[in-house]
C-alpha cells in the first residue's frame, strides 16, 4: 500500500532579503515552508554565513579561535580581506566592539573610518554590529550607517531601548536592520511592530530573537525561532515573516566548554575539536529551527556547517 | 487515530458513578482524551469499549524498550512535532557502530568508548546508550565472532544486530537472546524469516526500506508475521532525505493516526568527516530520530551531542534547575567575593559564565528557588531576605570566607536593608542588574 505523505501547505512566507551590491550581493529567506522542507514548498535561497571580524584585536577570544586570524586581526581591513579572499566568505560581519565604554570606548568617528576602510577593501556584503551598549550604539550606528550609504549593509542591533534613532538612520541610508529582543516571541513581534510604525519597511528587518550557546539556553532560542517561523507560515502573520539571525560566535566563544583544557576536565575530551564543534552544532541547530543568517567565527566550524547545508538542500 | 473527548464519552457507561475520581463520565472522557488518566480507572467499562479505546488511546508512536536491566533504553511514545507543544518523551538513543571488518584493536576501542562514555551534566547522567554490530563483511563467522566479543565485554548494553543475511542474523542475535536486542535489516526479500529470528530471541525488528512506500509495506508484513516492536529505516541517507522522511513519518503517525508507521525510527549518521557526523547527530536529535548510529564516540563529540540532546528533550514548561550549592569558580580564596543568585539553570550558566570571564575567583552561592530566575523568584516570594539569610547561614559558607560580604543581584537591591538585619555582622552589597556587567564589576571590586 502506498504511503500517503501528509504534506502541509502554509499560508505565509518569509521575506527574501538581499544585501550588498553587484555580483557579490546575497539573498536569504524567501521560503514558504519550514527550514529545509523543500519537499512541500519553495526554498529558493540558501542560508548565509557571515564571518565575524572586529574593529579591535580580539584579545578576549580563546586561543583556538584567535589562531586562524593571528596574522590579520590587528587590522580590520586585513582581517576582512583575509575572510573574503582566503576563507571565501559570502558576507562579513564587523562588530564595533572597541566602541564599548568598557572595551576601549572608541569614538563614532573611529568606527566610521573602520567601516569606510573595510567597505573599500571588500566586495562581499557587510553587516555592521555595534558593541551592544544601548546608548553608545545609538551614536555609533547612526554615523556608520551614514558612512555606509549606498552599500546596502545590515545595521544592528536595534533594541527596545534604542530602536528609534538606529532604525531612522538605517532607513535614510538604505540598509537592512537587525531587530533584537530577548528570547520572547511577543517581545520580538512588538519590536517589529514598533519599528514598522516609524515607517520602516517590514521587508528590511531581520529578526534576532537573541542567540544562546548550546548548553546555555540554546533550547530557548531554538524554540522561539521555531514559534516565530510557525507564526509566520501558519498564521500568515506579516509582523513575523522576516528572516532570522543567529549571532552564534559571540555566544559560543566565551563559555567554559570552549576554553577549559583537557588537563582540567579530562572527561570533556580534546579542546581543539570541542570548541569548533560547539560553534558548529549551535549554528546547525539554529538553522534547523529557522535562522537564515549566521554570524560565526571559526573557519572549521563554518566549513562544517556549510557541508551540513550542502546535504540539506 | 486519537478520539475526541465526546467520542470517548459515548463509549463509557455514562453512570457518573465517580469511582474514577472525576465527577462525571464526560469529565473523565476529557481527561482520557488529553492522555492524562488511564482507562483502568473506570471499573465498569465494557470489554468492547476497552478494545476500541485501547486502540485509540495507544501512543501514536509505539513505545519500545531496548535492552534489559539498568541500561535499558526506551524509544518512541512521542506525541508532538514541536517541543513547545509538549515535552519530547524519549531522548534519541545513541548507538556506536562497530563493523565486523574492524581489527581487534579498533573493536576494543569502540566498545571502550561506549562503556566509558558516561558524564554528568546539570544533574543528569548522559551516555552512549547502545552498540550497533554491523555485518559489513557479509561473512557469517566474522559477524558471530564480533557479536560474541561484544556480548562478553558489554553484554548489558542494548545491542543492535545489523545484517541482511538471515544466517548471520540467527547466530549473532543468539548471543543476545532475551535481552531485548534489535535485529535490524529486514527487507522485502527476508522479512518473514527475519521476523521469525527476532521472535525466537525476544528481539525487536528493524526494517530497512528503500523508500516510504516500501517502508509501510514492510511494517505491515512484519506485523503480519507477529512482530509488535518495529523500528523503521526509510532508506534515507542524506540529511535532506532524513529530514523529509522523519518529518513525514512523525506527522503521519501523530496527525493522521497512520498505525503502519507509528514506530520509532533509526538513522545511520556515519560520515568520513567527523565534525559533519556530529552535526548529523544533531539533525537526528532535533528532527525525530529515535536511534542514531555513529561511527565513533570521542569525548568531545559526546559532550556536544549529549548536551544538545539534553537541551532539546527538556520539558519546555519546567525550568531546568541546578543543585543548590556554593559553587567555586576559579579557585576562590577566603577573601574572594561571594555572589548569591537563584538556581534557574540559565541564570546559573550565564552568571557562572560571566564570573569565569572576569577571571576573578569567586564564591557563587546558588539558592534553590525551584528553577525560577531572580526577578521571578523574588516576585514569587522564593528569593526573599529571610530565605536568602537562612540559606547563607545553613550553607556553611561562613567557615570558608574571611570577610562577610554578600553581593546580591542588582534587580533585588530592595532586599539589601532587610538582609543586613537578618544576616547580622554581614555587609550586603548590590551587584549589577545584568550578568554581562559582572566582569567589569568584579574586576573593579578586586582591583
Amino acid at each position: 500500500m502506498a504511503f500517503t505523505p501528509p504534506k502541509e501547505t502554509y499560508t505565509g512566507k518569509v521575506y527574501p532579503v538581499t544585501i550588498g551590491s553587484g555580483d557579490k550581493a546575497v539573498t536569504f529567506g524567501g521560503e514558504n515552508v519550514l527550514p529545509f522542507h523543500s519537499f512541500e514548498g519553495s526554498t529558493p535561497n540558501r542560508p548565509v554565513i557571515a564571518y565575524e571580524i572586529m574593529d579591535v584585536p580580539p584579545t578576549d577570544w580563546p586561543d583556538k579561535v584567535k589562531e586562524p586570524y593571528a596574522a590579520v586581526s590587528d587590522d580590520p581591513v586585513k582581517w576582512a580581506k583575509f575572510c573574503e579572499q582566503d576563507l571565501k566568505a559570502k558576507a562579513i560581519a564587523l562588530r564595533l566592539y572597541g566602541t564599548h565604554p568598557d572595551s576601549g570606548n572608541k569614538s563614532a568617528d573611529d568606527a566610521v573610518k573602520v567601516v569606510k576602510d573595510v567597505l573599500a577593501a571588500i566586495s562581499v556584503p557587510l553587516i555592521i554590529i555595534g558593541s551592544n551598549h544601548a546608548e553608545k550604539d545609538t551614536d555609533v550606528l547612526v554615523k556608520v550607517s551614514e558612512a555606509a550609504k549606498g552599500n546596502t549593509c545590515v545595521i544592528g542591533k536595534a533594541q527596545e531601548a534604542n530602536y528609534k534613532t538606529i532604525a531612522a538612520s538605517a532607513m535614510a541610508n538604505g540598509h537592512m536592520l537587525i531587530a533584537m529582543s530577548e528570547l520572547d516571541i511577543n517581545l520580538s513581534k512588538q519590536l517589529n511592530i514598533m519599528i514598522t510604525q516609524l515607517g520602516f519597511t517590514k521587508e528590511k528587518i531581520i529578526i534576532d530573537p537573541m542567540c544562546s550557546a548550546l548548553g546555555y539556553g540554546l533550547e530557548y532560542t531554538y524554540t522561539v525561532m521555531e514559534r516565530i517561523r510557525l507564526t509566520a507560515l501558519t498564521l500568515n502573520d506579516a509582523t513575523m515573516q522576516q528572516p532570522m539571525l543567529g549571532d552564534v560566535g559571540m555566544y559560543v566563544w566565551k563559555i567554559k566548554e570552549v576554553t577549559a583544557s583537557e588537563d582540567i576536565l579530562p572527561e570533556w575530551g580534546a579542546l581543539t575539536e570541542r570548541g569548533v564543534a560547539w560553534e558548529a552544532q549551535t549554528a546547525a541547530s539554529l538553522l534547523l529551527s529557522g535562522a537564515e543568517l549566521l554570524i560565526m567565527r571559526h573557519p572549521e566550524a563554518v566549513r562544517a556547517v556549510d557541508a551540513f547545508i550542502d546535504e540539506l538542500v | 487515530m486519537a478520539l475526541t473527548g465526546v467520542e470517548i464519552f459515548k463509549l463509557l457507561p455514562k453512570t457518573n458513578c465517580k469511582k474514577c475520581g472525576f465527577p462525571t463520565c464526560l469529565a473523565f472522557a476529557m481527561q482520557l482524551a488529553a492522555r492524562k488518566v488511564s482507562l483502568d480507572a473506570c471499573p465498569d467499562v465494557s470489554d468492547a469499549a476497552k478494545a476500541t479505546l485501547g486502540e485509540a488511546s495507544a501512543p501514536p508512536v509505539r513505545p519500545i524498550t531496548l535492552g534489559t536491566g539498568t541500561k535499558a533504553v526506551k524509544l518512541g511514545e512521542e506525541t508532538v512535532l514541536f517541543r513547545h507543544e509538549k515535552k519530547f518523551v524519549n531522548p534519541c538513543v545513541f548507538a556506536i557502530g562497530i563493523k565486523d571488518t574492524y581489527d581487534d584493536v579498533t573493536v576494543d576501542k569502540k566498545i571502550d568508548e561506549c562503556l566509558t562514555s558516561e558524564i554528568e551534566r546539570v544533574g543528569q547522567k548522559l551516555k552512549v546508550d547502545a552498540i550497533a554490530i554491523i555485518n559489513d563483511s557479509g561473512d557469517k563467522a566474522k559477524f558471530e565472532a564480533l557479536a560474541k566479543k561484544v556480548a562478553s565485554k558489554a553484554g548489558d548494553v542494548p545491542a543492535i544486530i545489523c545484517t541482511g543475511n538471515t544466517d548471520a542474523a540467527a547466530v549473532a542475535l543468539a548471543q543476545f537472546k532475551d535481552k531485548k536486542a534489535l535485529l535490524y535489516g529486514a527487507t522485502m526479500a527476508n522479512v518473514t524469516e527475519m521476523a521469525g529470528i527476532a521472535k525466537g530471541n525476544g528481539a525487536a525488528l528493524g526494517v530497512a526500506a528503500s523508500n516510504l512506500d516500501e517502508l509501510q509495506d514492510l511494517t505491515e508484513k512484519a506485523k503480519g508475521a507477529g512482530i509488535e516492536d518495529i523500528v523503521m529505516d526509510s532508506g534515507a541517507k542524506k540529511a535532506k532525505d532524513i529530514l523529509e522522511h522523519n518529518t513525514l513519518l512523525r506527522r503521519a503517525a501523530i496527525k493522521k493516526g497512520n498505525k503502519s508507521v507509528g514506530f520509532p525510527t533509526i538513522n545511520f549518521m556515519m560520515r568520513d568527516d567527523n565534525l559533519l557526523e556530529t552535526l548529523m547527530v544533531g539533525l537526528g536529535i532535533a528532527k525525530y530520530s529515535s536511534i542514531v548510529v555513529l561511527s565513533s564516540a570521542e569525548k568531545w563529540k559526546n559532550l556536544v551531542t549529549f548536551t544538545l540532546r539534553q537541551n532539546i528533550y527538556t520539558d519546555p514548561q519546567v525550568p531546568m534547575q541546578v543543585a543548590q550549592n556554593i559553587y567555586e569558580i576559579g579557585a576562590p580564596a577566603p577573601n574572594s567575593p561571594l555572589i548569591v543568585t537563584t538556581n534557574f539553570s540559565l541564570t546559573y550558566f550565564i552568571v557562572a559564565g560571566e564570573v569565569e570571564n572576569s577571571k576573578v575567583p569567586t564564591w557563587l552561592a546558588v539558592m534553590d528557588c525551584e528553577g525560577l530566575s531572580v526577578l521571578t523568584a523574588w516576585a514569587a516570594g522564593k528569593f526573599t531576605a529571610g530565605k536568602i539569610a537562612a540559606f547563607i547561614k545553613e550553607s556553611g559558607v561562613e567557615d570558608k570566607i574571611s570577610n562577610k560580604e554578600l553581593i546580591i543581584p542588582g534587580y533585588v537591591a530592595i532586599l539589601s536593608g532587610a538582609l543586613e538585619e537578618k544576616l547580622e555582622g554581614w555587609k550586603i552589597t548590590v551587584g549589577p542588574r545584568e550578568a554581562n556587567a559582572i566582569p567589569t564589576y568584579l574586576k573593579s571590586k578586586t582591583a
